[in-house]
C-alpha cells in the first residue's frame, strides 16, 4: 500500500524519475484543461444553457464572490489565480474516488510548490496595486522595530500553508493503509469519505488563506486615519 | 541496551507522546471557537457568511498546529533520522 504517491515510481532513466505525484499531476491538468476547453466550446447568454456550463457558471460566480467577501475589490483580477490554486487542490482530493489514485498534494513537493506560488504571487499583486513603495512601506508599520517580524511572519505563513495542506492529505491517506491491514472493506471507506471532506475544507481553506494574505497586501493605505479591516 | 534500541525505544515514545499532548490543545481551543461562534450566531443570524468563513479559517489555522505534531510524529517513526 503506498504511503504516499512519491513513492510509486513509474518510469525511472538514470536518476531521472517519474513518480506517482508527478503522473497524478500530468493528468489532473488534463482532466481540467480538457474538461474546460470541452465545456467552454459553444457558451450561451440565453437563458436555455448547458448542464457543464451552468456547473461552471455556479463555481465561478461563487468563487468571485467569495473573494469579494475576503475584502478584494475587483475580484477578477485575482480570480485566474485564486480559482486555479482552489481547482486544483479541490479536484487533487476529490479523485481518490477513483481506485489506484493517489492524491498528489499528499506530497510536500506539490504543496511546498503551491505555497511558494502564493508566497510569489502576494507581492505580485501588491505591488502591482499600490506601488513598489507603498507596498515595501507597509513591512515598518506600524514601526520600523517590526521589520524583522514581518518578514518572519511572510515565511511562516508560507510554510503554515504548505505544511497544513500536505499534512492533512497524508494523514488521509496513511490513516486508510493502516486500517487497511487492520479492518479491511467497510471502516476504509468511510474513512476515505471522511478523507473526501477534510480535502474540500482543506482546498477552500486554502483558497481563501490565500486571498486574505492578498488582501492584506492590496489594502490601500490611507495616511493618518486608517480604517480597521 | 545498545544505542539502535535506545533510539528505537526513545523515538517510538516520543512520538506517542507528541501526538497525544499535541492533539490535546487544539481540541480544547477548537471547542472554545465553535462555541463562541455558535453563541455569535445565535445573536445575529444574518451575519452568518461571514462567522461561518471566518470559523472555518480560525479552526483551520487551530488544526494545524495538530497536524505539526502529527508529522513530527510520522517522521519519528516513518523517517527517522537516527535509523538505519
Amino acid at each position: 500500500m503506498p504511503l504516499s504517491a512519491d513513492q510509486m515510481i513509474f518510469w525511472r532513466h538514470g536518476f531521472v524519475k517519474l513518480n506517482g505525484t508527478i503522473v497524478f499531476t500530468w493528468a489532473l491538468m488534463l482532466v481540467l484543461i480538457v474538461g474546460a476547453k470541452l465545456v467552454t466550446r459553444k457558451l450561451s447568454t440565453d437563458l436555455k444553457r448547458a448542464r457543464w456550463q451552468n456547473f461552471l457558471e455556479m463555481i465561478v460566480t461563487n468563487i468571485d464572490e467569495q473573494i469579494e467577501e475576503v475584502g478584494l475589490p475587483n475580484p477578477e483580477k485575482y480570480l485566474g489565480f485564486l480559482g486555479t490554486l482552489f481547482l486544483f487542490v479541490a479536484t487533487a482530493s476529490l479523485f481518490t474516488i477513483i481506485p489506484g489514485y493517489q492524491p498528489p498534494t499528499g506530497s510536500l513537493s506539490t504543496t511546498a510548490a503551491l505555497a511558494l506560488c502564493v508566497f510569489v504571487a502576494v507581492p505580485w499583486f501588491g505591488i502591482k496595486e499600490q506601488g513598489l513603495g507603498s507596498y515595501l512601506k507597509s513591512y515598518v508599520e506600524p514601526t520600523p522595530l517590526m521589520l524583522p517580524f514581518n518578514i518572519i511572519s511572510e515565511v511562516s505563513r508560507t510554510l503554515a500553508l504548505a505544511v497544513r495542506l500536505f499534512g492533512n492529505m497524508m494523514s488521509g491517506v496513511m490513516i486508510i493503509g493502516i486500517l487497511l491491514t487492520v479492518t479491511p472493506f467497510i471502516f476504509p471507506i468511510v474513512m476515505t469519505t471522511l478523507g473526501l471532506l477534510t480535502g474540500m475544507v482543506q482546498a477552500y481553506i486554502f483558497g481563501i488563506l490565500a486571498a486574505v494574505y492578498i488582501a492584506a497586501a492590496t489594502r490601500a493605505r490611507k495616511p493618518k486615519a486608517r480604517a480597521t479591516t | 541496551m545498545d544505542n539502535k534500541t535506545i533510539i528505537a525505544v526513545a523515538s517510538i515514545v516520543v512520538a506517542g507522546m507528541t501526538i497525544a499532548v499535541g492533539a490535546l490543545g487544539p481540541a480544547l481551543a477548537e471547542g472554545k471557537a465553535v462555541a463562541t461562534a455558535l453563541r455569535s450566531l445565535a445573536q445575529q443570524p444574518d451575519a452568518s457568511k461571514t462567522i461561518t468563513r471566518t470559523l472555518f479559517v480560525g479552526l483551520a489555522m487551530i488544526e494545524s498546529l495538530a497536524i505539526y505534531c502529527f508529522v513530527v510524529s510520522m517522521i519519528l517513526i516513518f523517517a527517522n533520522p537516527f535509523w538505519k
